[in-house]
């Protein structure tokens, strides 16, 4: 699969393997972000960098706070103490729509399709910008109905290209689970965004779906040049798209790297085998068989 | 006897109180029908519309038109002050806030301080002569064996007419990109928030816009009984105008108009119904004349029941958007 790598210059070629390393042009800087729950530490991060234009695995056993740094990063949730900036504007205390508006994107680990819109209508919700949207101009189809026209046909490229066009006008809530899925990425598109969180895109999506979901996603990269950081427990997916890998544990970075150092790395192992709640990586390749080819 | 009944039933349920109903549900549909607000105080906007009418012309000697506006401009502050601080946090807080906001206007309504103004628990009257000047309708009495006098039909023309009005601003405003925003608000709002969308800010607007349409029933409630008094603004005004929303259907444009005239016409049928064979003496003692209104609230709860149980949607609601599984 190297043969899908970017570009003949790796960006990110000979930066060392170590946790909260510099890079030559991060996209999103992150500074000691701490975030608990009670007494339990769920996000405790020192430093990380995630660079422009490739595609980030971020990896870690359950509960290691992958989800809750994409909640913290997007403006779901407000950390403890902490700053981030994203193309070099701090977002802290941002809330989440502007975060959305300003460029990065994220997904939901548990679907958020919304079942009693048609596909369609949750595509068009993605667009930003729409005159209709305004109280007053809302009332008046004239002066939107172009947008709206512009933004249907940008959405039905789209669901083509995630093979959902003949969905598109049935309610959300009829799709199986794996095209909720595929609906929520090309939902979040439309948005237009620079950085693409995904968490747990391929969880629940049937072995023969996962192919072209990984396809799409390296689409984003390599057709699209945007950023993507995405949360999966399948290492043979993880590595087979990842230009970089980050891995958390007890909501720490405890290493990064190119994804061939990270198999190896010990304190990668170290959280995967000792987490008594975690997976040992290898150990998923059965359940999602197929996705090597 | 049937058809003394049924034109009883059939005068209550076209007559302007029912329309006053149905703008409050009308307003419902746009909070808890589209949007997903739970709203449990909407007698709290109606008791605003009412008693900014009545104020503004009864105490201070103001014309009706500046009474309707103040009566809506109170809406909106009242819309801003429990949206404001409830609308981030979860449904339920707004629920709770609306229920008791309305209360308290009720007993601030109604205290021996608020006399000189409100006229306490003995309220408000004669000020609704402005709107009964303006009767274009000939004196006389209408619609056959309904027997209708001219000021009811002008007040039902209104009403109804206010109601068509603000029907047709919800089905306008639901098929555009606003809808759109506000129904994946009540799906899902971290999916809208995700995409950009100031939730709040929508949902505001929903909350105002549903508040001052209330309102307007309430001023139309008003004008039509030419008095307001406190305690007709109890808590279950707002459960009525539910149970009419979910009886036509809600997130339908026609739900509160079809529940409005059902709800009416069922509570009035009954009543005339238990009223003349309790008179004629045909009714045991137990439902009495004294327990008509209890009788009446019974079986209209049982109908409700009924209708849940066997078509969950409403009258005119949607079965397909009801069965989808919504997480
Ligand atoms: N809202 C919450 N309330 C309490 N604890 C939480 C909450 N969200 C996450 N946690 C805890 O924080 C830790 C990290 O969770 P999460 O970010 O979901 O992990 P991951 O996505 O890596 O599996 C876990 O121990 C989890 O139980
Ligand atoms: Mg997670």
């Amino acid at each position: 699969m190297s043969s899908d790598a970017p570009a003949a210059t790796d960006p990110l070629e000979g930066i060392a393997p170590e946790p909260g390393v510099a890079k030559p042009d991060p996209i999103l800087t992150i500074d000691g972000v701490k975030r608990s729950f009670g007494g339990i530490t769920a996000v405790n991060v020192d430093h990380l960098e995630i660079q422009r234009g490739i595609i980030t695995g971020l990896i870690g056993p359950n509960g290691a706070g992958k989800t809750t740094l994409f909640n913290l990063m997007t403006g779901f949730d407000t950390p403890d103490t902490g700053t981030w900036r994203f193309n070099g504007a701090p977002l802290s205390g941002v809330p989440a729509h502007l975060v959305a508006r300003r460029g990065m994107v994220r997904t939901f680990q548990l679907t958020k399709a919304l079942s009693r819109m048609t596909v369609m209508e949750n595509m068009q919700l993605g667009a930003t910008g729409q005159l209709g949207e305004r109280f007053l101009p809302s009332l008046i189809p004239g002066l939107w109905r172009r947008q709206e026209r512009e933004i249907t046909a940008r959405a039905d490229e789209l669901l083509a290209r995630f093979k959902l066009d003949h969905m598109r006008d049935e309610y959300a809530g009829t799709l199986s689970g794996g095209q909720r899925k595929l609906l929520e990425m090309a939902r979040a598109l439309m948005v237009e965004p620079e950085l693409v969180m995904l968490d747990e895109p391929m969880a629940g999506v049937n072995p023969a779906l996962t192919q072209s979901l990984l396809g799409h996603i390296k689409g984003l990269r390599d057709d699209e040049s945007r950023t993507v950081v995405f949360v999966e427990h399948d290492m043979d997916v993880v590595f087979d798209i990842s230009d970089w890998v980050v891995c958390m544990a007890e909501g720490a970075i405890i290493a990064e790297g190119p994804p061939s150092s990270i198999g190896q790395n010990a304190a990668v192992i170290e959280a995967y085998l000792g987490a008594t709640h975690g997976q040992a990586p290898a150990r998923r390749r059965k359940q999602a068989g197929g996705t090597d080819q | 006897m049937g058809t003394v009944i049924f034109f009883d039933a059939l005068r209550t349920a076209i007559g302007p109180t029912a329309a006053a109903y149905a703008l409050l549900a009308v307003g419902l549909n746009m909070h808890f029908g589209y949007t997903g607000l739970l709203n449990f105080g909407q007698v709290g906007f109606m008791l605003v519309g009412a008693y900014g009418v009545a104020i503004t012309v009864a105490t201070f000697g103001g014309p009706l038109w500046l009474g309707v506006l103040v009566g809506i401009a109170g809406a909106v502050v009242l819309a801003l002050i429990l949206g404001i601080p409830t609308l981030r946090l979860r449904a339920d807080y707004l629920a709770i806030t609306t229920i008791a906001a309305a209360e308290i206007l009720r007993f601030i309504t109604r205290t021996s301080g608020s006399e000189p103004v409100t006229g306490g628990v003995f309220g408000l009257r004669q000020f609704a002569g402005g709107f009964y000047a303006l009767n274009p309708i000939p004196p006389g009495s209408y619609l056959g064996p309904l027997s209708i006098s001219h000021g009811r039909l002008w007040t039902m023309i209104v009403g109804w007419g206010l109601v068509a009005v603000f029907t047709l601003l919800l089905w306008a405003l639901m098929r555009s990109p606003w809808g759109r925003i506000i129904r994946s608000i009540r799906e899902d709002e971290d999916a809208a928030r995700s995409l950009g969308k100031n939730v709040f800010y929508y949902k505001m607007q929903s909350l105002v816009l549903g508040g001052v349409i209330g309102a307007v029933g309430g001023a139309v409630f008003a004008v039509s009984l030419q008095t307001v008094q406190p305690d007709t603004f109890l808590p279950q005004v707002t459960f009525f105008a539910f149970a009419i929303l979910i009886l036509g259907g809600t997130a339908t444009w026609i739900g509160p108009i079809i529940g409005a005239l059902i709800f009416w016409f069922v509570i009035a049928g009954m009543q005339s119904a238990l009223r003349r064979l309790s008179d004629a003496g045909q009714l045991p003692e137990f439902f009495g004349s004294q327990a008509v209104g209890a009788t009446t609230l019974t079986f209209v709860g049982l109908l409700l029941m009924l209708l849940m149980i066997f078509r969950p949607q409403g009258m005119f609601g949607n079965k397909r958007e009801m069965q989808l599984d919504v997480k």
